[in-house]
């Protein structure tokens, strides 16, 4: 059924009021901004999600966590979205719990996530476009372990992480899917340069530079070569979450405008009142809807392993960034002068979603993926 | 849960046991689909057979009740019976505006007697509905009808014209907007049910740009109709017309579905990397849609849709069964625009990307629907 649980409706009549009152665009956004925080998030608020349990909404009951899937982190992220919320929960309580499940190192992380203590983030893109089976980075075999070499960007929170999880070639070559290793670095490896970048929404990524930087065996999480696996399940999780906050952030651009269509008075009445606005409105309304079913479903096939997974998260990234897209421009065109103005938040919605909608790959790239796992 | 594993197996095996071969292919063509009624011709004794097993068990309308025709299920177990025909690849049984339009109607506003009678008859596949709504004078602005019902005691007298009637010139019954009052615009409709075989009905098919005539222009002249045909109270028809447009508008949003398993791109063929970035793009749309429509039935069942979201589901499923037709059009090219050759099917192609341009028409036009989200949705001023 893809209407929510009492469980699902009691979890975002908690979640959205703490979002909305802790998290909002004053308090969080614009003042870590404007200090020019070099984290771009609060570590107090953080440990605030840890208090209610949100750190760990997809670590197993049995090592502490929440037990909880793909739906009720998309419940969190949707609030996320929607106060533009600036917060490290989807790179680490989403996809690097997804990837960390299930091998050696989630005893070692877990619990610093669980606390609220641990930021974790996710090194794949290489270059201006998300790519995951073209990694080149190189981990050759060094003594007991590896020596990587080559270069990250886009590593969302990577100046903050306790540990950033590094996808590396160990074998095949670029294009190829098997041969990838995942491993878990610390931020203090000898040899790990880093840029910490702030980005056009005021987030910080970090550009990472490898000159043979040794790790041990035990760095590797699940197989060698079969880096693959991990690093799909939090592709996955983190596509699907995104496509839940792009939803929140597209929804909270949008309920801005409509409101603003109902107080703006020119040529004597509100804006509102003209049709031009109005079927522009409507159109977006249900564009944002059927963006949270597609995220819904692909939540719902995650949670359930089924194999559509794969496809529908692709729409469901794809659809709620064109969607999202399309509730920024229109937020901004709509709110006119004001809306080019950095004193009003409308402009702040555009920023985050130009972020949001590239991270894990953009629509096009999802587009594609679509067209590939369609068999065309 | 379990119970409903239990009936997911027990509804698979009585399919797969009851569902002709034959009925488990996809529909060739339109001419496939059964619609029943008094003049109903079966394609094959399969076609027949499977609308009586179905309708025996009263799963041509599994969620309605069991006193009317209908197969008593629970929303999780209609939902559970729909995927499990999908699976099995099973034809509807039953294809009518009996079902997806009026059948709600009369459950919410009919008398017990018409609920009695009308019901099971569209249960049954018996009777063949069509709808007189729009007239010359009273399209988008459909309350502003002018046909007239005259109250001479037991009957009423019906006079005018409806337009855009869909098969009218094969329905049995219709069910009609008339004004039985002048007074008021909104207030002086009422909502008649009358068989198409009474004195003084009759009817003109429309050829359309796609050299097909789905639609009719239908006149009364003088119709006699017992007043015990009138459904809900007299000059109160426009909550009636309004909810049953709702319904027609939910069956319209289907079309968004397209009739396809498959991603149209896996369906058209090679081309070229321009028109396959544009289909990929609209298969994104489409599947978004499908899970979308998934989720506004769960909703409806669930008492949780908001009253005006079938006007949003019919403007998004209409305006991307137009583009779908557009991208086969443009992925076939010139082989598309034959209009009678064998190889095209007698223009199948063409005919079908032409009856589309209507989706956005009937049922309300795209504007309509978006003026009704801005209205009662966005509560926006003055829409």
């Amino acid at each position: 059924m893809m209407t929510l649980t009492d469980d699902q409706r009691m979890l975002q009549d908690s979640v959205a009021p703490f979002m909305a009152e802790e998290g909002a665009i004053r308090t969080q956004l614009r003042h870590w901004r404007d200090i020019g925080c070099k984290d771009g998030f609060g570590h107090g608020l953080w440990k605030q999600f840890a208090e209610l349990g949100l750190t760990g909404v997809l670590i197993p009951e049995a090592q502490g966590g929440a037990g909880l899937g793909q739906v009720e982190a998309g419940i969190v992220l949707e609030e996320i979205g929607r106060n533009l919320t600036p917060s490290p929960f989807l790179t680490t309580s989403v996809t690097a719990v997804r990837a960390l499940e299930g091998s050696a190192q989630a005893e070692r992380w877990f619990p610093g996530i669980l606390s609220g203590d641990t930021v974790a983030a996710l090194a794949i893109d290489e270059g201006g476009h998300h790519d995951p089976s073209s990694i080149s980075l190189e981990a050759k075999r060094s003594g007991n372990g590896f020596a990587l070499s080559g270069t990250k960007q886009f590593v969302v929170q990577g100046a903050s992480a306790d540990v950033i999880l590094v996808a590396a070639r160990t074998g095949g070559s670029a294009g190829e899917t098997d041969g990838l290793t995942l491993f878990a670095v610390g931020r203090e490896a000898n040899g790990l340069r880093m840029e910490n970048v702030a980005l056009a929404d005021s987030s910080k990524a970090a550009r990472l530079a490898f000159d043979n930087v040794e790790v041990d065996a035990d760095a590797v999480i699940g197989d060698v070569d079969g880096g693959w696996a991990p690093l799909s399940r939090a592709l996955n999780a983190g596509r699907a979450g995104a496509a839940f906050e792009l939803v929140g952030v597209a929804a909270g651009a949008s309920e801005m405008t409509f409101e603003y269509l109902k107080q703006r008075k020119q040529f004597g009445r509100l804006i509102g009142e003209y049709q031009a606005l109005q079927h522009r409105a409507a159109h977006l309304y249900g564009e944002i809807e059927i963006a949270r079913a597609a995220a819904l479903k692909a939540a719902q096939l995650l949670d359930a392993g089924d194999p559509r997974a794969e496809l529908i998260t692709s729409v469901a990234k794809a659809k709620a960034a064109k969607t999202a897209t399309l509730a920024v421009q229109e937020g901004v065109q709509m709110h006119g002068g004001i809306g080019m103005t950095d004193e009003h938040d409308i402009g702040l919605y555009m920023k985050r979603e130009a972020v949001l909608s590239e991270l894990f790959g953009g629509p096009r790239f999802h587009a594609n993926r679509v067209a590939g796992l369609s068999g065309y | 849960m379990a119970d409903l594993e239990i009936f997911r197996a027990e509804t698979r095996a009585w399919l797969e046991a009851n569902c002709p071969a034959e009925m488990r292919t996809p529909m060739r063509s339109e001419k496939d689909a059964c619609w029943g009624g008094r003049h109903f011709e079966f394609q094959s004794p399969a076609q027949k057979q499977w609308l009586d097993v179905m309708a025996s068990r009263g799963w041509t309308v599994p969620d309605w009740p069991k006193e009317y025709g209908g197969g008593g299920l629970a929303a999780a177990e209609a939902k559970i019976l729909k995927e499990e025909m999908t699976a099995l690849g099973c034809r509807s049984p039953l294809t009518s505006f009996g079902i997806s339009m009026l059948g709600p109607a009369l459950l919410k506003y009919g008398s017990e007697e018409q609920k009695k009678k009308y019901l099971t008859e569209i249960a049954r596949g018996e009777i063949r509905w069509c709808q007189g709504y729009s007239e010359p004078g009273a399209g988008s602005d459909l309350a502003g009808l002018q046909t007239k019902a005259e109250d001479k005691g037991d009957h009423y007298l019906v006079n005018g014209q409806k337009v855009w009637t869909s098969y009218a010139d094969q329905a049995d019954w219709i069910f009609c907007l008339v004004r039985t009052s002048g007074e008021s615009k909104h207030g002086g409709i009422s909502f008649l049910l009358f068989d198409m075989e009474s004195p003084g009905v009759s009817t003109k098919p429309i050829l359309l740009i796609s050299g097909n005539s789905p639609f009719c222009e239908t006149f009364f002249d003088d119709v006699k109709v017992p007043k015990d045909q009138l459904v809900g109270e007299e000059n109160k028809g426009w909550d009636v017309a309004k909810y049953l447009l709702g319904h027609e508008r939910e069956m319209i949003s289907g079309m968004g579905l397209g009739g396809e398993k498959q991603a149209l791109g896996a369906t058209v063929g090679e081309v070229d990397p321009l028109l396959r970035a544009e289909i990929a793009a609209f298969d994104v749309d489409a599947l978004a849609f499908a899970a979308m429509s998934e989720r506004f039935i769960d909703q409806l069942k669930a008492g949780e849709a908001h009253p005006a979201m079938p006007s949003m589901m019919k403007y998004a499923g209409t305006e991307l069964n137009k583009r779908r037709h557009e991208l086969i059009m443009a992925a076939g090219g010139s082989d598309t625009l034959e209009w009678d050759s064998e190889g095209s099917k007698g223009g199948k192609a063409a005919r079908d990307w032409l009856r589309t341009k209507a989706n956005s028409i009937e049922g309300g036009t795209s504007e309509i629907q978006l003026g009704i989200v801005a209205k009662h949705i966005l509560r926006l001023p003055g829409a």
